[in-house]
């Protein structure tokens, strides 16, 4: 297969602020390849980059075979994008929004017209063409801006944060048409501080934190190298937690005290469980589950993701 | 890519426009009509009956008219200047939107400058016709008119929009409206001669681009000689256009694609 986007020692800088710090990654033609991390980790300061908008400190970077910095105009006709802010014209209808955009791109109002059809379609929002953005939900929104970043049938598609503060609902919803443009073979960047939809939408991806790659690979992969097996959640009252520390820490070679709550990490639940009743710990809520991303990323990190 | 990008966005901010364009319009013919109404019925007979020769051997009104046309334009200049670049940077970003398609910096500001240009042509062609139909002035020089009123606008843009892409916060704008455009607006001589002005702060008059363009309408509509040659205040008023053009590039890269 062959390399969309090759990033070797990219670097941003912020006046003195190093965003992001000589990370290397290569991104496979049909792939969708995320990039998962708190805020502030330099992810959106990443897309910026590959997306032409925002300059290169260092090291170098190729997007479809192209130097932003050189070909920036020519990269961006090729390229869709879903920023993280919706930055759509509130008071303009949806259809609206599209045909001014699709313009940008110097494709023909019929051309549009067609285009808008197709796309309000799939992102099931036929009916909404002719009503003002502002009448529309978060979730809506987010998906006449997906429509917005296809208008032009992009080779690659750059999603930051595609759904960052909507409802459960909604985020399914969006998640179902990005499953399905991934089928359709659409190469997807994103970019995400949540392990589901990271888990959902990745087949690989980087783990992110202050600005360097701290890891990376399938979120199976990742689980099964940084976090195998399962998890013990325990809860305790405020404050039983840190005079527990000790006999916790007894449980298994892995744990993890949080500020709410403990993390057992064990490859049997069932055992752990019980070897928590009888060395006579007494937690208000036990919960057994499978190890996720989060628990990747707190084991790389230290810290958890969202705060 | 046949058409020029900047045309694309000329193209959006017009179908931006179509929204609200009766109001737009309605109001455009209610300012002049309000303006002629309070100066020429009201002020323009006191300041007749005490000056029976006229000033510039005019009516009151006659002399007025192509003043408080040009100075419209700069509100209006400074206007699209103002609110509009704020809206696309800071509150609906779709500027920022824009700049992910092909369209750079360049082609964005060419537009922006090139719509709001039209803007002030717009508002400008309306006022000429009011001071037609109020018999003020024969509707030809009126409508001659409009072409140093549309030079002034356009300087007003390129100038509010170099201040704004500056702007920390916007609370910059209220006071640039208060102490640049409102004393551009009456102390440049649309509304008297800038004689009538202390000695020292008539060099500070002649500086903006309002006493040029009133200067100018004002010989196509009175037939007065200007003080300064017409073709040195074109090129005075071109010269802004560039001149503050040029200077929105850098900060509006900074803000828009740092």
């Amino acid at each position: 297969m062959e390399a969309l986007i090759q990033a070797v020692g990219l670097t941003k800088n912020f006046g003195d602020i190093v965003a992001v710090d000589g990370i290397d990654f290569v991104v496979a033609e049909g792939e969708s390849f995320g990039f998962l991390g708190p805020n502030g980790a330099g992810k959106t300061s990443t897309m910026k980059m590959i997306g032409a908008t925002s300059p290169i400190s260092g090291g170098s970077l190729s997007v479809l075979g192209l130097d932003p910095t050189e070909d920036g105009p020519t990269l961006r006709s090729r390229l869709g994008v879903v920023p993280q802010e919706n930055n759509l014209d509130e008071e303009l209808s949806v259809h609206d929004n599209l045909m001014m955009y699709g313009r940008y791109f110097d494709m023909s109002r019929a051309e549009i017209r067609d285009r808008i059809d197709e796309l309000l379609e799939f992102v099931q929002l036929t009916e909404k063409r002719d009503a003002k953005i502002q009448a529309l939900s978060g979730g809506m929104k987010r998906r006449v801006v997906i429509a917005r970043g296809l208008i032009h049938d992009p080779d690659l598609f750059i999603l930051d944060e595609p759904t960052t503060g909507l409802d459960p609902q909604a985020r399914h919803v969006l998640w179902d048409r990005l499953y399905r443009l991934k089928q359709q073979g659409v190469t997807l960047i994103i970019t995400t501080h949540y392990m589901d939809e990271a888990e959902q939408l990745c087949d690989r991806l980087v783990v992110m934190d202050k600005g360097r790659i701290v890891a990376e690979g399938s979120p199976s992969s990742l689980i099964d190298e940084y976090a195998p097996g399962e998890v013990v959640e325990l809860r305790f009252p405020v404050g039983v937690l840190e005079t527990l520390s000790g006999q916790i820490e007894d449980l298994a070679p892995r744990t993890e005290l949080l500020a709410d709550r403990a993390l057992i990490y064990t490859q049997d639940a069932e055992s752990t469980i019980s070897a928590v009743t009888s060395n006579g710990l007494e937690p208000e809520t036990v919960l057994a589950r499978r190890s996720t991303l989060e628990d990747v990323f707190l084991r790389l990190t230290g810290r958890s993701l969202v705060e | 890519m046949a058409t020029p990008l900047s045309l694309r966005v000329f193209e959006a901010e017009a179908r931006v426009y179509r929204r609200t364009w009766r109001g737009s319009v309605v109001s455009s013919f209610l300012n002049p009509i309000l303006y002629m109404f309070a100066m020429g019925v009201g002020l323009g007979t006191i300041v007749d009956a005490n000056l029976p020769g006229g000033i510039d051997g005019v009516s009151y009104l006659t002399f007025l008219a192509p003043g408080i046309l040009v100075a419209t334009a700069l509100n209006t200049g400074a206007s699209e200047g103002a609110w509009k670049v704020m809206g696309g940077i800071v509150w609906a970003k779709t500027w920022h939107a824009r700049l992910a398609t092909p369209i750079g910096i360049e082609g964005l500001l060419v537009g922006h400058l090139f719509w709001s240009t039209f803007r002030v042509f717009m508002v400008s062609v309306i006022f000429a016709g009011v001071i037609a139909a109020f018999r003020v002035a024969p509707l030809f020089e009126s409508l001659l008119a409009v072409g140093p009123a549309v030079l002034v606008g356009s300087a007003m843009v390129a100038a509010t929009t170099a201040f704004t892409v500056r702007l920390k916060e916007m609370s910059g704008l209220p006071m640039f409206f208060r102490f640049v455009v409102l004393p551009m607006f009456l102390f440049s001589g649309a509304f008297f001669p800038i004689s009538q002005l202390p000695n020292w702060l008539q060099p500070v008059a002649l500086a903006t681009p309002v006493y040029h363009g009133v200067e100018l309408a004002r010989a196509i509509v009175v037939g007065t000689s200007p003080a300064v040659a017409w073709w040195v205040s074109v090129l005075y008023l071109v010269g802004w256009i560039i001149g503050f053009g040029v200077l929105c590039v850098k900060p509006l890269r900074r803000k828009l694609t740092p």
